[in-house]
């Protein structure tokens, strides 16, 4: 791609940014045009995020920036710099599962499992928000995390049971 | 996706300056829009200016009555906050009505304002576009048109303008401030937006070098006959064919003020004075919504796809109409449409 307006441009034009991914502080030199979900599948050799459509529309890539739920293929990473990610690896804690992973099993909450990252780390950020308590209100605010093999009913099934583990904090 | 530089602004005059210094660069915020317009190559800015910093993300009474949303408060921000949800329910419901939690948690106020279009063909940059390519001639005019607008339209275009936010902004008489190099101005949201006419590549009337620091809204009067409803092929994170935002007041039976707004139709939120005029001092009965929605679609005109919207349009004015005066708002996590 060649861009008439700025002749300086060049490939080599890097920034350091500094993140905290799942606990553990991350220094490093980033192109403007790097997403946080390249730095993390790419750079920090963590590709429990999917690129799924890389547009924003199917949730594989939710992560959490400073607890909130976001698509990270939609985030430029020097944007984010200072920011505490989580991912869906740093979810289990001691060899313990998040209560939400531990449901997904428990109902069997998938099926080819590409979504499922971006479903438990979705769920993470809405057992935090606290908005959702009805079947409903899961499905509306879940909306943004698509599962193509259809296991809807199991994962709304598996967020009301780490809700009611979690007692509304993820 | 592009190369491109970045800077970090650190004020607002500081954001002013670097994009009068950088003509070919663009500010960025949230960027769900912007980051994926560049991925497509629709959106070519040789270098951002990170302005998702500044201090513009508080919500504030105002004195004269009123609040003042921040333009980088992030939309769920603002569609929780108590003072939205207590005074402004139509516009939490607004926000609630579009895209996902993940895009709400990372869009911004005054982004959502400047997103751009999603007709088919201004994504398709292999087909001729004249909001994207200016002079290069509309592909939607004669083809795949099921999602364009059926009001306001030019030859040249027939984009709608896709933001559900920005339709109860209409429909409350909103107020954009918005700071640039020739000082601060306050722009009324009818103004804000444009139809496409002969310059289709502008959304609306920002200056160049302008930016968004807050929206106002005046004092709240539509707390309890007020709604927002919206129509799309699926019930969530899908853009409206149609949507109506409703805002009336009551007394007893009888409508004292009206507003109604429509999304899905048009290259800005549409609203005919006459059909709220129509509404005033009547009793909320099906003949009098029948001829407010009437109003409200005379001069729309169909194309080859989207026909259907005339009719649908019509009947969503009347069912919201009906939803606000009987204060029955649309829930929109119960998708049931009453």
């Amino acid at each position: 791609m060649v861009n008439a307006g700025e002749k300086d441009l060049k490939a080599g034009n890097t920034l350091n940014v500094t993140l905290v991914v799942n606990g553990t502080a991350c220094t490093f030199e980033a192109a403007p045009w790097t997403t946080l979900l390249d730095t993390l599948r790419d750079g920090l050799n963590l590709t429990g995020a999917k690129k799924g459509c890389d547009h924003g529309q199917c949730g594989a890539c939710t992560v959490l920036v400073d607890g909130r739920r976001v698509y990270s293929c939609l985030a430029l990473v020097v944007m984010k710099d200072g920011a505490q990610v989580t991912t869906v690896e740093g979810l289990a804690k001691d060899g313990t599962l998040h209560p939400l992973q531990q449901a997904f099993i428990d109902h069997d909450a998938f099926q080819c499992g590409y979504c499922t990252p971006g479903q438990i780390c979705s769920a993470a950020g809405l057992i935090a928000e606290g908005k959702a308590k009805a079947p409903d209100e899961i499905r509306e605010l879940m909306s943004g995390n698509i599962c193509r093999c259809g296991a809807y009913p199991n994962i709304v099934a598996a967020i009301q049971q780490a809700m009611s583990v979690l007692g509304g904090k993820a | 996706m592009i190369n491109f530089q970045y800077t970090r602004a650190t004020d607002v005059a500081d954001a002013i300056r670097l994009l009068a210094a950088y003509p070919e660069a663009k500010f960025i915020a949230g960027g769900t829009n912007l980051i994926d317009l560049m991925k497509y190559g629709i959106e070519r800015p040789t270098r951002l200016i990170d302005i998702s910093r500044l201090p513009l993300n508080t919500i504030e009474e105002v004195p004269s009555g009123g609040i003042k949303i921040g333009a980088l408060v992030p939309n769920s921000d603002l569609a929780y906050h108590p003072l939205v949800q207590q005074h402004y329910p139509l516009i939490s419901s607004s926000i609630l009505a579009g895209a996902s939690e993940q895009l709400r948690n990372m869009a911004s106020t005054g982004g959502n304002l400047l997103q751009r279009t999603r007709c088919l063909y201004f994504y398709d940059v292999t087909t001729p576009c004249n909001k994207r390519t200016p002079g290069s001639g509309c592909s939607a005019i004669n083809g795949i048109n099921r999602g364009n607008g059926i009001l306001g339209m030019s030859e040249l275009c027939i984009a709608t303008h896709p933001s559900d936010f920005c339709v109860a902004l209409a429909a409350l008489r909103a107020k954009i401030h918005v700071s640039g190099p020739a000082g601060n101005r306050i722009i009324p949201i009818e103004d804000f937006h444009r139809l496409p006419g002969d310059k289709p590549e502008h959304d609306n009337n920002l200056e160049r070098g302008e930016i968004i620091t807050a929206i106002e809204l005046p004092e709240s009067k539509f707390t309890k006959h007020y709604t927002y409803l919206k129509i799309r092929d699926r019930l969530s994170y899908a853009f409206a064919l149609v949507s109506a935002a409703v805002a009336l007041e009551m007394d007893g039976d009888r409508i004292t003020d009206a507003r109604i707004a429509l999304g899905g139709v048009a290259h800005k939120p549409w609203r005919v004075l006459e059909a709220e005029a129509s509404l005033h001092g009547q009793k909320g009965d099906e003949a009098t919504f029948a001829r407010a929605a009437a109003l409200l679609l005379s001069g729309a005109r169909a194309y080859a796809h989207n026909g259907f919207k005339i009719e649908l349009a019509s009947r969503t004015a009347i069912r919201a109409l009906k939803q606000a005066t009987n204060g029955t708002p649309q829930d929109q996590s119960s998708k049931k449409i009453i």
